[in-house]
């Protein structure tokens, strides 16, 4: 055992991406979202993905702006704080830059079904969304009715990502990652995977995470690759390392509103920036704070 | 001229429907602040739940712009799941939650999914369900808040993400849901009360009036028997808002 899972973004997003693939990313909801993950795989110049999660913020705008995505597996698309997300919007109302398909979740249905992932069930029934047209329009549920009580109930099916990428505070060499903070369905994510990617604020001893391993989201055994990337999460925040830059959602909100504004946004940020390193670099002094 | 925005008298009003003791979803922007409110005045014993995992008895030190801030994780007296707080939810432990939405229709049903043409290549595509769904399913008590005009309140919405009271009385029980529905529609203009699976006008603002209420309103609103105007937020709850919120950054945004 030892430093074989321990490598760079670039190198992660190489070694364990492919086009086509399913990525469930941005698990913890508001917080801990892998953006710096995210714009590698735009950098890297990944296709036809399928993006799994409840509520990424952003991240998911970024990735269909960008031309990255095949099919959106979530909750809710949008910017939190600040209203629709307009590459979300013009992917799915014109086609721009490429047209995507939806498969409609609410965030317990999400859950449920990478819990069953996660356990090897077939679905989870859950009374939740009776009534409601997302059933319809995602598809693949069913209605059926319980065998012990009579009542109705909806069949979730397990969904089985390729990949699913944490952000956390630390984690040791073998990817035993730690988050502090809401979790959001990032425990049932991760084991739903088949293989998961860890970055980490901070890679540790093994004793610093051992001692406490019940703070442990996922077992290294999951885990392919170890990043340490400082500030992974901006704008996200990072609970104890960092709080979430609102302004930075905001600017992104009033720069994208057109296609133009996007594609400036995302060479500015993204694209013409070679790694995390060197967006830091370009956020101070602003950042951190 | 009233000094009083629209939003903060949703706030006033949204607060006043958190009872002491209760377990309330919160959900994000305006309610953030009525569970504020709530706490500071008649209700310093509820409970508020975030969808992400955490539950709170103590509101945040400082403004939300989301329920993943770290202020709301710090001093939270809970961090679990999120299947966690959603399996309470549907065990009916929680009693009311708060949701918006793009559209509503007169019984209550709520779109925030998409406007328009079919679902793959809508004319609008709307962000979606979140928690809200779940909550509209499976909370005891709903409380919807919203901007108001006839776009937003229609006779019928094209896509029911959370339900209401679907066609009306008896509906949610014939789809198997198992309790709830919405109590009350608050809005930029007024107050609706649910009765009898439909929305009944019980106040509209000072800042509006009873023929703009109906003029913004896409199917003709039943009225309470003493339909009046809604009563101004007290001074200690407008500290309370303009304390928490001093920049109006939810309470004074152009809707």
């Amino acid at each position: 055992m030892g430093t074989a899972k321990r490598t760079t973004l670039a190198d992660a997003v190489a070694r364990f991406t492919r086009d086509g693939m399913s990525i469930a990313i941005g698990l913890a909801l508001e917080p801990a979202i892998p953006f710096a993950f995210a714009h590698e795989l735009i950098r890297q110049r990944r296709r036809d993905l399928e993006l799994i999660g409840p509520i990424s913020d952003v991240l998911f705008d970024q990735l269909i702006g960008a031309g990255c995505v095949r099919r959106v597996t979530a909750a809710w698309v949008g910017n939190v704080s600040a209203g629709l997300g307009h590459c979300y919007r013009r992917a799915l109302e014109q086609g721009v830059p490429r047209r995507i398909e939806v498969r409609d979740h609410s965030n317990f249905t999400i859950a449920q079904a990478l819990l069953a992932g996660a356990i090897g069930a077939p679905f989870i029934p859950t009374r939740t969304l009776l009534g409601s047209d997302i059933p319809r329009a995602n598809g693949t549920f069913r209605e059926s009715v319980s065998p012990f009580d009579g009542t109705t109930v909806l069949l979730v099916p397990a969904v089985l990502p390729d990949l699913a990428v944490i952000a956390c505070q630390r984690a040791d060499e073998e990817g035993n990652a730690q988050l502090v903070g809401p979790w959001g369905i990032s425990r049932e994510g991760a084991l739903a995977a088949r293989e998961v990617v860890v970055l980490a604020e901070r890679v540790v001893p093994r004793r610093e995470i051992s001692s406490a391993p019940n703070l442990t989201l996922v077992p290294g055994t999951k885990v392919v690759a170890v990043v340490e990337e400082p500030f992974a999460c901006h704008p996200s925040p990072l609970q104890g390392a960092y709080p979430r830059d609102h302004e930075f959602f905001h600017e992104y909100h009033r720069a994208t509103r057109t296609r133009e504004g996007f594609d400036a946004w995302l060479a500015d940020w993204v694209t013409a920036v070679p790694d995390r390193a060197a967006y830091l670099a370009k956020l101070a002094p602003r950042w951190p704070p | 001229m009233i000094d009083v925005s629209a939003g903060e008298l949703m706030v006033a009003q949204a607060a006043r429907e958190i009872r002491d003791g209760e377990k309330v979803f919160v959900g994000m922007r305006l309610p953030l602040i009525a569970f504020v409110v709530a706490k500071r005045t008649h209700a310093p014993n509820a409970v508020g739940l975030f969808e992400l995992g955490l539950v709170r008895d103590e509101p945040a030190a400082e403004l939300l712009y989301t329920m993943g801030d770290t202020a709301n994780v710090d001093g939270a007296m809970w961090c679990g799941p999120m299947l966690d707080v959603m399996g309470m939810l549907q065990r009916g432990d929680v009693e009311a939650g708060f949701i918006g939405g793009a559209e509503v229709d007169r019984h209550g049903n709520l779109n925030t999914t998409a406007i328009g043409g079919e679902r793959q290549r809508p004319a609008v595509a709307l962000p979606g369900s979140g928690g809200g769904a779940d909550i509209a399913s499976l909370a005891k008590r709903l409380i919807v808040i919203m901007p108001h005009d006839r776009r937003r309140l229609v006779e019928r919405v094209s896509f029911i993400t959370s339900p209401g009271y679907g066609d009306g009385p008896g509906w949610r029980e014939r789809v198997g849901l198992p309790r709830g529905g919405p109590s009350v529609l608050i809005t930029t203009l007024g107050v609706f009360r649910f009765v009898d699976g439909e929305a009944v006008l019980e106040t509209y603002h000072p800042t509006a009036s009873l023929d703009e209420v109906r003029a913004s309103t896409g199917w003709e609103p039943k009225l309470a028997r003493d339909v009046r105007a809604t009563e101004l937020p007290s001074g200690e709850v407008l500290d309370i808002i303009r304390g928490y919120d001093p920049k109006g950054f939810w309470t004074r945004r152009e809707t």
